[in-house]
């Protein structure tokens, strides 16, 4: 299922599984990242998984790159694990003062903003990873007809609940970053909670998402 | 409500509170952290005889100005740095890895590391602070850990408790400089040109004012990508060093992003993330090539150099 298994850097061991990006690949991805987390064997210290990688990073005063290697390759897979598999909907104003790039998407993309807006709030996106920062859920694939490149110069900061889209795929901003997607709007809920230790993260790796739109007024008011 | 405490006077640049850090939530989006020098904060911890998990209070550039309030207190610094104590008006020049004694009223000064980044302040009783998931680390990016997420402000007070009997211990050590970062080849080395290859091995590159515990941004001769400036975003760990289309090396320190879009060059071995951190900006280095063998014999090397200086405690 590994396609190839070698070293980054001298504490982590990186995991193949393809170039592609589809839910097939990454739930192979997510299953082999709930087993090696099962097993919980020492000197572990991350297992990062991502659409068709997987990292297992290591503390070097306790094991080392052959170590962990074999046992990664001689672990054995049981299918079907568990996944988190959650319908979530998410609530977007997508009025200008949230949309910070709708104006530069009907360019790129020659589209008039109610097009964009109709075609992305009519599908259901998967949840392929979480990360880069905390919480922050990567999900695809948006329609083809909405695939833009990244900012030729990205912000700064980007407020905090923003939606973006790049390519296939859209996230939102947990916390105000750095970051060059596409803002199409910015949601009031909040998605990372760093007081629930158990469960921080609202949207999970296998979850499903959709997004409807709201109004200034609703968006004011959501968490009062 | 804690008898003994210090007021923090003066915060200073970037001052948190940090332990080992936190494992296994990558997967979530929440890195390591930690401190940034591990060897300044074993050896402080060591000589004061506390776990080695104690909380620290870890300073950039220009540390805390403190007055402590309570029973006497065992602290110590550790790294290179200038400081004062002040006890009843008498100002008493600091000195890094001895052991020093606070009584109520005291004083501490840590004015400035010397070409260094990093400094330590290490305390001798528990640390009345919060944990999230096990580590009281701070992520100031994410708001995670001790202190709310935030670094020290001033006019905070930091509460201690479970004093630990007074001693006196210390260590003669001085911090050596690094010039050449030994790093193992990424996966992503053959998007670069012939010539970007030999230059990132030959080439000197300097250490940028945009460098702090996310990670380290470097200037020099331009790394030409000739495959792709982006690749499908996957995970990164501590050392990496990534190649945006700028074509400058940024290198993944303590607090970085679990996942990045951008191409690995090349990743620092284990042995040398420590100096590697303490780096100043204006600083050159030069990247040096070795493989995963010579990386793992080199870091057995740096645990035994880490606990011969400990042996050496007095």
């Amino acid at each position: 299922m590994i396609k190839n298994i070698s070293n980054l850097g001298d504490a982590a061991v990186y995991c193949d599984f393809g170039d592609e990006v589809n839910k097939e690949i990454n739930s192979k991805v997510i299953n082999y990242f709930q087993n090696l987390k099962d097993f919980k064997f020492e000197g572990i210290t991350n297992l990062t998984p991502s659409y068709n990688k997987l990292i297992v990073s290591f503390d070097l005063s306790i094991t080392n790159f052959e170590k962990t290697k074999k046992i990664i390759e001689n672990l054995e897979i049981k299918k079907n694990h568990s996944i988190s598999k959650k319908k979530i909907q998410i609530p977007i104003c997508c009025e200008k003062e949230y949309a910070l790039d709708l104006k530069k998407l009907e360019r790129k993309l020659n589209k008039p903003t109610d097009e964009i807006l109709e075609t992305f709030f009519s599908k259901e996106y998967f949840c392929y990873m979480t990360g880069f920062i905390a919480g922050m859920p990567f999900l695809g694939d948006i329609d083809k007809n909405l695939h833009a490149k990244r900012l030729e110069t990205p912000r700064v900061k980007v407020p905090k609940g923003s939606i973006g889209l790049t390519e296939q795929f859209c996230n939102i901003y947990t916390f105000e970053s750095p970051g060059g997607w596409n803002i199409i709007g910015n949601t009031p809920l909040n998605v990372f909670n760093s007081l629930n230790e158990d469960n921080p993260n609202l949207i999970n790796p296998g979850d499903t998402v959709s997004f409807f739109k709201i109004n200034k007024e609703k968006y004011k008011n959501y968490n009062e | 409500m804690s008898e003994n405490f210090f007021k923090v006077i003066r915060a200073g640049i970037n001052t948190t509170f940090q332990d080992l850090g936190r494992s296994n939530l990558n997967h979530i989006g929440i890195p390591i952290s930690g401190v940034m020098d591990k060897r300044n904060y074993i050896i402080a911890n060591k000589i004061l005889q506390n776990v080695p998990s104690h909380p620290i209070i870890e300073f950039a550039y220009q540390g805390p100005k403190l007055v402590y309030y309570g029973e006497p207190l065992n602290i110590l610094v550790s790294g290179d740095v200038k400081f004062k104590i002040f006890k009843n008006k008498n100002e008493i020049e600091g000195k890094c890895y001895e052991i020093i004694t606070l009584e109520d009223h005291d004083e501490i000064d840590l004015i400035s590391t010397n070409k260094s980044v990093y400094g330590y302040l290490a305390i001798g009783a528990d640390l009345n602070i919060d944990y999230q998931w096990k580590s009281c680390s701070i992520n100031t990016k994410a708001n995670i850990g001790s202190n709310n997420g935030k670094k020290l402000q001033d006019n905070q007070k930091i509460e201690v408790s479970k004093i630990k009997e007074l001693s006196r211990r210390k260590l003669d050590h001085i911090n050596s400089k690094i010039e050449n970062i030994r790093v193992i080849k990424g996966t992503n080395f053959h998007y670069f040109s012939k010539e970007s290859q030999a230059n990132f091995f030959k080439k000197e590159y300097s250490v940028t004012k945009l460098t702090d515990r996310m990670g380290m941004r470097l200037e020099g001769q331009r790394l030409d990508n000739i495959v792709n400036t982006n690749i499908k975003s996957e995970g990164l760990v501590k050392g990496v060093i990534q190649i945006p289309a700028d074509g400058n090396p940024i290198i993944m320190l303590a607090d970085h992003g679990t996942i990045g879009g951008y191409p690995k060059i090349a990743t620092v071995i284990s042995a040398d993330f420590d100096k590697l951190s303490q780096l100043t900006p204006g600083s050159k280095i030069k990247f040096k090539e070795v493989n995963l063998k010579d990386a793992e014999t080199i870091f057995k090397l740096y645990e035994m150099e880490t606990n011969n200086i400990i042996s050496k405690i007095l």
